[in-house]
């Protein structure tokens, strides 16, 4: 690949995405480590990311990398393998707001990383966060907390979704189901949280990801 | 009105009194020395030695008057019957004069202009006020007004409770995420306020050489020692007025970590200025010194009130016995961390937030609940009286004390304070948001700006000066003042339609849910993972390897018994249960229900559908099967073992177990969870009478609020389980006591079973008023009915712990 080919590349991402050039260039090399300088990384190039090993819930986190919904591109299913692309395109979820953003596209960034976060709950896609996907995530949150953790696990999912099922549907004849956590539902019990200027990561524009290649993956 | 001439009328009598007593002691004296002749006095039946009680009774007056104070506003917004204070209506009335002593506003009743009027001036104001009358007062009574605002009866008494509120209760998160920010305007943002102000006040001073005036006396140094004084954003004004205007939680924690962590460069920059203005140079080498010495008074701070901090935690995991004084840990540690700084002249503030901030965590899940209530009350009553105190004592201190006033001095003070201010926040907040992520706004600016507040310590710092060191001593005091004055009047009143003007965004209300708390748990996770995918190291993981770090060692350390294990969103879980338990007892027993949306939707609402059991013919008694009666005794029995060894805890101190604490509490809040949750389900007629174990376990109570009404017999499997039959019975009703009587006796019954003694006696005779709210309760929760089994229900569920 010549220079001046991935320069354009990088160019046409840049505006897909949102990053800056830098911060493209930092990403694509951290990409490289991960695969093996390889043009595609598969979950077991992810998996092996020792700093991963004490995650929770590292197999939805991966899992959220390889979700075609996470891809704005209307595709239901998983990849096998992502390429550059694919990763920015997951990456660009974690883009914090800048000072010139307005309302409105405050507004769709939440939504965006609202989107995100539901797909990574609602594994079989049918487009409700169901009783046993949302003790599913409570499970795992408390995975690493032993036999404590998987008994609670369960009286506190049932609890959160009571919670939300009140708070959205407050009149519930005593024979109605309540199929499960729509997105709307899920929107409006995160409201409080502002995802838009909690869930994002500093993208470095200086390269450092040199100093720490000896603790990536080999 | 009426407290003030009561104030002003005992002090002529206090000064005459021991007037009066010291005569007697002269005669007295003349008595035994002379010894010569013995007068036969009449023998005193009734004498008044004012002089005996003087100093504790002069305190216990201000201290009755800045409370008394606190009740005004509540007062004015009864309807006036008659003119002047009105009898207090109980109830809700009354609940907000509690809430106004905890520093609380009720909201205003728009009965006559003064309400309106505590609406418009904030309480600070008000308070000034009421201390510049009291001050004039006594002067015109012609005493001397006492030196109520004495440096060392301020630092060390007044100021500690407020801080150690402020900083028990700091909310560490967005603290935090906000470090670098906070510092910023801290540290360098007090260093240029002192710079500018001091040297710019020089450079005026020394104009006009055509007419020498008393400024040309001023020298560069007193004139630093003066900015760096007037500089420093105060911690109590701050509070004082930002709690009224409900800010978003982000300025509030900018202005307010702001304002206390500048404590250290004003005690190093005081030092520094104070000690060589005498000599009258300061040199490069001295310049150096006081920037180490500012690492060493911040660090040195922090790190004493962190000790004290981890003292307190550990000797809270042995207070499991002695429950009474687990709030007395608490202050006296933490009151000896700001000593210990002060001492050293280090910074005591710091050292106190220090304190405070390490060991919540910790001392919160060890301590039981009764003395966590203790502790957020004492705090809150000591600071708001403090505050009070401060204020009135600053209105006193302006009517006493020399002023020397002088235009240009205390003109040009105020107007460099406000320039130096904004220019400060603008310039730094310019730098800062190059390495935020989130940035601040130009509103954020204008807040952060305009919530620069001078305040009592300003003062006091000024009040500490020598005089033979600092000739214009007066002219800085009233200077100090009338900034303090300016800022907190001007600037306190109108921070309010500012704020609803520019639309800053306010406080969240909405109290914190369950399914919040699972996200933020998920996105710290989630940050951490994506962090270390992308490769570099940053905010997340080091929070999450601290997290960790503290989990495996810290927490096992500092924490009793099986709550160090426990993860932090299970502890948020039963935390919330717990308040929610008791809100519902508190709030009269249900009446009114602690949830923001009344809502019919139950557990059964949520439960995946499964096929209808089958309607018996005869309606029988379904019978569980045997392998599921077993689970259900085990499950029973584990529960009971791990509540019994949390209630073993009680001795004849605590005669009845306090339905609250602890392991007995876990119980019952999950029993009047339930009950909530049925408050929701309108129809109660289906419910039958209904054998309900002590104990239970979630699947069993979920399992019988559907609406199958199935009377269900579990007599067989376990002899534990008591029976209780229960009908409806209205909340007044006599069968209500009973049931708790029952309740009680069943549980010692099986614990008794057992073979394990408690000493857990049932109330007798006639129950405490206190008591009531509960069994109503319990009785509601034995309204149940159980279906019958549902399949995938009745997986193998321990009980919670």
């Amino acid at each position: 690949m010549g220079a001046s080919q991935t320069h354009s590349e990088y160019q046409y991402l840049a505006d897909k995405t949102g990053f800056s050039l830098e911060q493209i260039k930092n990403l694509h090399k951290r990409f490289q480590q991960l695969s093996g300088n390889e043009d595609t990384i598969s979950k077991e190039n992810l998996d092996s990311i020792p700093a991963l090993a004490n995650n929770p819930i590292r197999k939805q986190i991966i899992d959220a990398f390889f979700d075609k919904r996470n891809q704005h591109q209307e595709e239901v299913g998983s990849f096998e393998e992502i390429g550059f692309e694919q990763f920015l395109m997951v990456m660009s979820h974690f883009r914090p707001p800048t000072l010139k953003t307005t309302e409105e596209e405050k507004e769709a960034l939440r939504k965006e990383k609202l989107r995100f976060l539901f797909n990574m709950h609602d594994t079989d896609n049918d487009g409700v966060i169901t009783l046993e996907e949302y003790r599913k995530v409570v499970e795992e949150l408390l995975s690493k907390s032993g036999a404590i953790g998987q008994e609670a696990a369960k009286a506190i999912a049932d609890a959160a979704m009571l919670e939300v099922a009140s708070t959205n549907v407050p009149h519930m004849a005593p024979d109605d189901f309540y199929e499960g956590i729509t997105f709307e539902h899920f929107e409006q019990i995160l409201k409080g949280l502002e995802m838009e200027s909690r869930m994002h990561i500093r993208f470095l524009d200086v390269d450092t990801t040199t100093m720490r290649c000896g603790k990536s993956t080999s | 009105m009426v407290l003030l001439f009561l104030e002003v009328s005992v002090r002529p009598l206090g000064v005459a009194c021991s007037q009066d007593t010291n005569h007697n002691n002269n005669h007295h004296q003349d008595q035994h020395s002379g010894n010569a002749t013995h007068v036969k006095k009449a023998f005193p039946v009734l004498s008044l030695d004012y002089h005996h009680i003087k100093a504790p009774f002069e305190v216990s007056l201000w201290v009755l008057l800045a409370s008394l104070m606190k009740l005004v506003p509540a007062a004015r917004q009864l309807p006036v019957t008659s003119g002047g204070l009105t009898e207090h209506q109980p109830g809700k009335p009354g609940e907000d004069t509690a809430l106004n002593c905890l520093g609380e506003k009720p909201s205003v009743s728009g009965f006559h202009l003064v309400p309106r009027l505590s609406g418009i001036v904030p309480e600070s104001c008000l308070l000034i006020t009421v201390g510049l009358l009291v001050g004039g007062l006594i002067k015109l009574a012609g005493e001397d007004v006492p030196p109520v605002l004495d440096s060392r009866l301020f630092f060390l008494c007044l100021l500690p409770p407020i801080i150690l509120d402020a900083g028990y209760f700091l909310p560490i998160r967005p603290f935090m995420e906000n470090l670098g920010t906070i510092l910023m305007f801290a540290v360098v943002g007090t260093l240029w306020n002192a710079f500018f102000i001091g040297g710019l006040l020089y450079a005026v001073c020394q104009i006009q050489p055509a007419n020498p005036s008393i400024l040309h006396q001023l020298e560069l140094l007193p004139c630093l020692l003066f900015g760096s004084i007037v500089s420093a954003v105060d911690p109590v004004a701050v509070l004082a007025v930002f709690e009224e205007i409900h800010i978003n939680e982000l300025l509030h924690i900018l202005v307010f970590g702001e304002s206390l962590l500048n404590d250290a460069v004003t005690v190093v920059l005081y030092h520094l200025f104070e000690e060589y203005s005498g000599v009258g140079t300061v040199t490069v080498m001295d310049g150096f010194l006081g920037i180490i010495s500012f690492l060493v008074v911040a660090c040195g701070g922090v790190l004493v009130g962190a000790l004290y901090g981890i003292l307190a935690a550990f000797t809270s995991r042995f207070t499991s016995h002695t429950r009474v004084i687990e709030p007395l840990f608490v202050f006296v540690y933490s009151y000896m961390a700001y000593l210990s700084a002060e001492m050293f002249h280090l910074s005591g503030i710091m050292a106190l937030i220090a304190c405070g901030a390490v060991m919540r965590p910790y001392v919160e899940a060890n301590i039981s609940h009764k003395s966590h209530t203790t502790i957020k009350y004492f705090l809150k009553m000591w600071s708001s009286v403090s505050e009070t105190l401060i204020f009135i004592f600053l209105g006193v201190a302006t009517v006493d004390g020399k002023h020397a006033w002088n235009w240009t001095f205390v003109t040009v003070t105020v107007v460099l304070c406000l320039v130096a201010r904004v220019m400060g926040v603008v310039g730094l907040t310019f730098v800062i948001n190059k390495f935020r992520i989130v940035k601040l706004t130009t509103k954020d600016q204008f807040i952060v700006a305009y919530g620069g507040l001078r305040g009592a310590i300003a003062f006091s710092l000024g009040f500490l000066l020598d005089e033979r060191v600092f000739p214009l001593r007066g002219m800085f005091l009233t200077a100090i003042i009338t900034v303090i004055f300016f800022t907190v009047f001007v600037q306190g009143m109108t921070i309010k339609p500012l704020v609803e003007l520019l639309a800053v965004k306010k406080k969240q209300e909405a109290k914190r849910s369950i399914n919040e708390e699972i996200h933020t748990q998920f996105l710290d996770h989630l940050l951490t993972g994506i962090e270390d995918i992308c490769g570099h190291y940053g905010h997340h993981h080091w929070k999450d390897k601290l997290n960790r770090f503290n989990k495996k060692y810290v927490k096992k350390c500092l924490i009793a018994g099986e709550r160090s294990k426990e993860p932090q969103l299970i502890a948020f879980y039963h935390k919330m249960e717990m308040k929610q338990a008791i809100e519902l007892v508190e709030s009269g027993g249900g009446i009114k229900l602690p949830s923001a949306l009344p809502s019919t939707v139950s557990m059964q609402n949520i439960q995946p559908k499964k096929p209808p059991p089958p309607k018996p013919v005869e309606r029988a008694l379904p019978q569980l099967p045997k392998g599921r009666e077993e689970e259900i005794r085990k499950i029973l029995r584990s529960n009971l073992q791990r509540t019994r060894q949390r209630l073993r805890s009680y001795n004849r101190h605590t005669l009845v177990a306090d339905p609250y604490e602890d392991g007995l509490g876990d119980l019952l809040i999950k029993k009047q969870k339930m009950i909530e949750l049925e408050k929701k389900i309108k129809d109660m007629n289906n419910y039958l009478t209904v054998p309900a174990a002590a104990s239970d376990s979630p699947t069993m109570r979920r399992a019988r609020l559907a609406s199958d009404p199935q009377a269900y017999n579990m007599k067989q499997q376990s002899d534990s389980v008591p029976t209780i039959q229960v009908d409806l019975a209205s909340p007044q009703s006599p069968d209500s006591v009973n049931l708790m009587d029952e309740f009680r006796q069943a549980k010692q019954q099986q614990q008794e079973d057992d073979e394990q003694g408690l000493m857990m006696k049932p109330p007798s005779g006639p129950h405490k008023p206190g008591e009531a709210g509960e069994p109503r309760e319990q009785k509601l929760m034995r309204c149940l009915s159980d279906p019958g089994p549902s399949a995938d229900e009745e997986e193998d569920e321990p009980f919670l712990p």
